[in-house]
């Protein structure tokens, strides 16, 4: 894997999921206790040896440039290659919105890597896998372009870019639709290509007044190029809304998906925050629940997750909830299919409850 | 620019009364507190005070230690100027020597000390848990104008016979000290943490090390030299917790001592510990996991009971298994139907359907690394 650069791209759309995305993109979502959304592309890119690593930045950056910083976390603090920071242009004129800008304004850190191939990713997307088999498939089905997918296994209201590929893998179809049903094939938003088909696609698709990468560079370009979709049959999580985001969330709590994410293949890295380990006292009760570090827990919690560095107290009931970092539930507080956003402080006493298919959302720093 | 205060961690010694635990590894690596090991306490409170340049005197089964170590940057000790240095017994075109004590250590790297010319020279050993702000003794040693300044900890009368013993005048000036004192006059004990003027020490390295009846060590040669020769050595008083991890049973309880509801420090405050950290995932508790006063790090799955337990990254505790007043080491695996009471299970043990590891406080059973335990081996030793 030498042979390939890795783009990741944080540009997302994220109306579906704002309350969690006022300060950042949907990539530095904080996720399953210690992660945020990027981690997952970015360490299977560096666990399939991939070396060079480009990342495209939304306007809201400040959240990833404090999660990544040098990129030491993941090995990618090197003297060469490693890791590279690709701002957004500044361009007051307002045309052009879109990722496609972005990679444009950035084919000089592209035209200057000496890699042959370019694999490029989205930072909103969940899975552990090994991009190294795809370079394999794309060597061996002649493809100019490879476009990773993956079955869904159950109906997403999210919007996904769903693709209808031959025997062979030819796709034949792509299709951006409003909603994912279960059974179809939706693109991971993993794309290998030689560097050279990468560059003559951007620059072409934005000279001609394209805006997105998928819609007005690959999709346009179907009959001149041969695509192929190779199947990734491992777990996957798109987070598009605020409703993907929880199910995912929950779904890390199935043992068996968590096992999977995080254990049976290569490490998932994070920034290192050193936490000391969790702390259960006496009272605590806490079942079907993942617990990061630096936890200290009096209460009962259930079906939920802990991020690092929260304070259950004496008396708290939580469940179905995720509670993200440095949060404090003071004595007897109780919460029930909520999200609370980073240092949110629900005081002695006070119940948030929300629906089982509508979590109830508490925005970063608020005291209830 | 001249490093003003350079420290020696000494992580050589075998810890022979830690026993199995320290049969593979040097003690300095020996697993404490569900994540740490014991270096991580003077190697943090390094880093901590303030002081970026560390050299560790390796001897004893190194290679975890330095593999631990590495560059230094889990303590923020991979820096351009200072950081850690791993500093092994080497050998010299007369032949070579083993550490033949701990004076002696700091003797053979005296050529380190002087490339790094500091003005002070911090020496600690790498076997006590406590977190504790160097910078603050260093500045007592300034004020005194001492040549050397010891940490000393009030201990109960009734174990100071167990310890070094300092004596000293109103102003903290060490007028005597007693090893192992079968009638002690004081209950100030050393704490094994000294702060030298570094020409002051080079000169009695020197001389100890031409003495062929010295046993080249601190406590024993040096400071009583230094004292019979009427040098300004002061006391540097340590309220706070702190703790001799070198036998099993003191392990166990500094391990124990974690799970107060108030632990008596902090390791996750402003403080902080620092470790090498695994990348694994936050733990997982499973649908009938009860887990009551323990300490549970990432990676593991507890599907079973633990209480009053330390439970390090990576271990699996499976459903119907309990595990009572225990330390377990990572990626121990733990079978269903078990029994783990008043034990210290190593690394990368497994603890079979069925099997029972029972001890007793003050006789804490433990099962050394990479162990396997199964419900037959049990019935024999019963039988």
């Amino acid at each position: 894997m030498k042979s390939v650069m890795g783009l990741v791209n944080l540009q997302k759309k994220d109306t579906l999921i704002k309350e969690l995305t006022e300060n950042r993109p949907i990539a530095s979502i904080p996720f399953a206790g210690r992660y945020r959304i990027i981690d997952f592309a970015l360490s299977s890119m560096v666990n399939s040896g991939i070396g060079n690593v480009g990342v495209l930045l939304p306007e809201k950056s400040r959240s990833v440039l404090d999660h990544l910083r040098s990129g030491k976390d993941w090995d990618l603090a090197r003297h060469h290659d490693g890791l590279c920071y690709l701002p957004p242009p500044i361009t007051d004129d307002g045309t052009q919105p879109g990722n496609l800008k972005n990679c444009y304004y950035n084919l000089d850190f592209i035209n200057h890597s000496t890699e042959k191939y370019i694999l490029l990713a989205n930072g909103s997307v969940i899975y552990n896998m090994d991009f190294s088999n795809v370079l394999r498939f794309h060597q061996n089905t002649n493809a100019d372009i490879t476009m990773v997918y993956n079955v869904a296994s159950r109906d997403d209201p999210g919007a996904g870019v769903v693709l209808e590929t031959a025997e062979n893998g030819l796709v034949t179809d792509i299709a951006l639709k409003p909603a994912i049903r279960e059974d179809e094939k939706v693109s991971m938003c993993v794309y290998l290509m030689t560097r050279q088909v990468f560059i003559d696609l951007v620059r072409d698709a934005f000279e001609h007044g394209g805006c997105d990468f998928l819609l007005d560079a690959v999709m346009r370009q179907t009959k001149d190029y041969a695509i192929y979709g190779y199947a990734h049959d491992g777990y996957v999580a798109r987070i598009t809304s605020t409703i993907s985001y929880y199910q995912a969330s929950m779904d890390v709590l199935e043992p068996e998906i968590w096992e999977e994410l995080f254990l049976r293949r290569a490490s998932v890295y994070t920034k290192i925050k050193d936490r000391a380990p969790v702390q259960y006292k006496e009272t605590a009760r806490v079942t079907n629940s993942l617990v990061a570090n630096g936890c200290i827990v009096r209460g009962e919690v259930d079906h939920s997750i802990l991020f690092r560095g929260v304070e259950i107290e004496k008396g708290v009931k939580v469940k179905n909830s995720i509670i993200m970092q440095c949060c404090v539930l003071q004595q007897n507080a109780l919460a029930e299919n909520v999200i609370c956003d980073k240092n949110v402080v629900i005081t002695r006493d006070k119940w948030l409850k929300g629906a089982p298919n509508y979590p109830l959302i508490v925005g970063k720093n608020i005291v209830i | 620019m001249k490093t003003s205060c350079l420290a020696m961690i000494l992580a050589g010694g075998q810890g022979s009364r830690l026993g199995v635990l320290t049969k593979k590894i040097a003690k300095p690596a020996v697993p404490f507190g569900g994540k740490y090991r014991i270096i991580d306490f003077p190697l943090s409170n390094c880093a901590n005070s303030g002081i970026h340049r560390v050299g560790v005197l390796t001897q004893y089964r190194p290679l975890e230690l330095h593999n631990y170590l590495g560059n230094g940057s889990a303590w923020d000790l991979d820096r351009k100027d200072g950081g850690v240095f791993i500093l092994p017994p080497y050998a010299r075109e007369k032949g070579a020597d083993w550490y033949r004590g701990t004076a002696d250590a700091i003797y053979q790297n005296l050529n380190f000390i002087e490339a790094a010319d500091p003005a002070y020279v911090l020496v600690l050993s790498g076997d006590h848990i406590y977190t504790m702000d160097y910078s603050w003794m260093l500045d007592a040693h300034k004020q005194n104008k001492a040549e050397a300044t010891i940490g000393v900890i009030e201990v109960p009368w009734t174990e100071a016979p167990r310890f070094g013993i300092m004596n000293m005048d109103t102003a903290g000036r060490i007028v005597d000290f007693e090893e192992k004192p079968k009638k002690p006059k004081s209950n100030f004990a050393s704490m094994g943490i000294y702060v030298f003027t570094t020409s002051f020490l080079q000169r009695y390295l020197e001389a100890d090390a031409k003495n062929s009846h010295s046993s080249h060590d601190f406590g024993k040669d040096i400071i009583p030299r230094m004292l019979a020769d009427k040098a300004r050595l002061f006391a540097y008083s340590f309220e706070g917790y702190w703790k001799d991890v070198g036998t099993i049973e003191s392990l166990w309880q500094a391990n124990m001592d974690l799970l107060q509801d108030k632990p008596p420090f902090e390791m996750d405050g402003e403080w902080r510990i620092h470790s090498s950290n695994l990348s694994l995932p936050p733990h997982y508790m499973g649908p009938e996991a009860r887990v009551t006063s323990s300490l549970v790090n990432e990676g593991s799955v507890i599907l079973g009971e633990v209480e009053n337990s330390v439970i390090f990254p990576g271990v699996r505790i499976a459903r119907t298994a309990r595990v009572h007043n225990s330390v377990v080491m990572p990626f121990t695996m733990i079978g269903e139907g078990t029994l783990v009471e008043h034990a210290i299970v190593a690394q990368n043990c497994i603890i079979a359907g069925g099997a029972q590891v029972i001890g007793k406080p003050g006789a804490i059973k433990v099962v050394p690394e990479g162990e396997t335990v199964s419900a037959a081996a049990n019935n024999q030793q019963a039988g």
